[in-house]
């Protein structure tokens, strides 16, 4: 099942950063692929909550998401670090564990769907990474950029890569070269790999904490005069965004790669949302 | 406090339970993995959170080989991962740390160890069967863009949201973030 990709949303990208939802779709409808719409498609549910909290209850509600997709024949296509490591991990544990499949199915079978293991999770990086191939990419830049970007990866895009053999968990390199694509420089630092301080719920639970983990990485990007940092993830995104109001003195704007194709692609700024974002981007 | 034949007071020490390690190897996926830890301590060493809290991953891993049921489910550390796989990379076992960091939450929040900030994503799971609330000014943001106000989700879909509750009903969700057990 490939060519055309269910889009799923999830939950920050369309309810606080809607610049993340629409750039995608006007980047995607620029390459000439089709986004098929997943319409009733919930939370993913986010792996750091919802699987926190009861594991059963996580696997049923991913499941359903790719029954969703699977009644579309297509692949599932994230926007969203969370929502990609959910839903592959989910897949991967019901397509190897025919016990659980049974029991989600089970549950699924209430609201009339059934998962047959048929689905493929994509993240959307990947996917202009592997199926539309930097070629085509660097064809529509139509208008190169020129910054010092700090990329930051997040940590459900490669990991864990025993199950998703993306990339190298210690040196990645496929957001550098997505970012470098557009004319951009993607620039070393300190801590490169490490966690913004969101996940797990530890940003709701104990945001003291979290702000501390994204303090240390605004401090490592200040030291090398990043201009922007890009994630691939609306809730990485929304930690160094909005995090930047308790820790001022940084005006670091927080870029979705989604967004920074945007700009290389030529779209109207109005596309970009960049109206909801809390750290203003003056670029 | 126990006294030791000398006469002198200890502090007790918790004795292993077997059959709490026994559910948390068995507890999901990952679970099985338990047992390989030999305590290296690579993973206390790989963790973002435990570079600023006393949080010590290991030590959470040991506790669990033990069974020390009591010292693990209220405490506060078992929050602070962030889940990003970084101890799960390096370790040398390929322990599943982050799965059993699952197992022993899940186990915590059915004893009704869980915080209020994480029963309300409960209730907004609930309610819109997303994590965050809706906010207006985001809608009007959404409308101005020229997108539909309500995203295709089942944010504003009655009969999606009816679909999804249904499924965190039929798992006792619901009863769970009133902290009742399962
Ligand atoms: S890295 Fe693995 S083997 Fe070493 S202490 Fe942690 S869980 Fe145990
Ligand atoms: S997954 Fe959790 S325990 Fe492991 S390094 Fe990350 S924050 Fe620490």
């Amino acid at each position: 099942m490939s060519g055309r990709y269910a889009f799923f949303l999830g939950c920050v990208a369309p309810l606080r950063y809607p610049g993340i939802e629409l750039a995608t779709r006007e980047i995607f409808k620029s390459l000439g692929v089709e986004l098929v719409e997943l319409e009733g498609a919930g939370c993913c549910p986010a792996p750091g909550v919802i699987r926190s909290f009861d594991q059963t209850t996580w696997l049923a509600l991913a499941a359903r998401n790719l029954a969703l997709a699977e009644q579309k024949k297509t692949d599932i296509m994230t926007i969203c670090n969370g929502c990609y490591g959910s839903m592959f991990e989910a897949n991967h544990i019901m397509q190897h564990h025919p016990e659980e499949m049974k029991k989600v199915n089970d549950v699924l079978s209430k609201v009339g769907l059934k998962y047959n293991g048929a689905v493929k999770v994509r993240h959307f990086a990947e996917v202009l990474y592997k199926d539309i191939g930097m070629e085509k990419i660097k064809a529509h830049v139509k208008n190169p950029l020129n910054y010092n970007i700090a990329v930051h990866y997040g940590c459900h895009f490669v990991k864990p890569t025993r199950v998703k053999h993306l990339d190298d968990p210690e040196r990645p390199r496929i957001l550098d070269e997505l970012v470098e694509a557009t004319g951009a420089k993607s620039i070393n630092y300190k801590d490169k790999l490490m966690c913004c301080g969101a996940g797990g719920g530890v940003r709701s639970r104990d945001n003291k904490t979290a702000l501390r983990m994204t303090e240390e990485k605004l401090k490592n990007l200040k030291k090398v005069n990043a201009q922007m940092i890009v994630d691939v993830c609306p809730f990485c995104h929304l930690q160094y965004d909005a995090s930047q109001n308790d820790l001022p003195g940084y005006n670091i704007p927080v870029i979705h790669l989604s967004q920074l194709y945007g700009m290389a692609f030529g779209l109207p700024r109005d596309k970009l949302g960049l109206e909801a974002h809390v750290t203003k981007v003056n670029l | 406090m126990t006294v030791s034949p000398s006469g002198a007071s200890m502090t007790k020490i918790a004795e292993p339970n077997p059959a709490f390690t026994k559910m948390v190897e068995k507890g999901g996926p990952g679970g099985e993995t338990l047992m390989l830890c030999y305590q290296c301590g690579t993973c206390t060493a790989s963790c973002p959170s435990g570079r600023l809290t006393a949080f010590r991953t290991r030590q959470i891993i040991r506790k669990a080989q033990l069974g020390l049921k009591d010292e693990i489910l209220p405490s506060d550390d078992l929050w602070l991962c962030t889940t990003c796989y970084s101890c799960v990379e390096r370790c040398p076992r390929e322990v599943e740390i982050t799965d059993i960091l699952f197992i022993l939450r899940n186990m915590a929040v059915r004893e009704g160890h869980m915080a209020e900030q994480h029963k309300k994503i409960g209730e907004n799971m609930l309610k819109h069967g997303a994590t965050v609330p809706v906010k207006e000014e985001v809608m009007k943001l959404r409308v101005k863009m020229g997108l539909p106000e309500n995203p295709p989700t089942t944010v504003g879909n009655k009969k999606a949201m009816e679909d999804f509750r249904k499924i965190m009903e039929e798992c006792g969700f619901d009863k769970l973030m009133k902290g009742g057990k399962k």
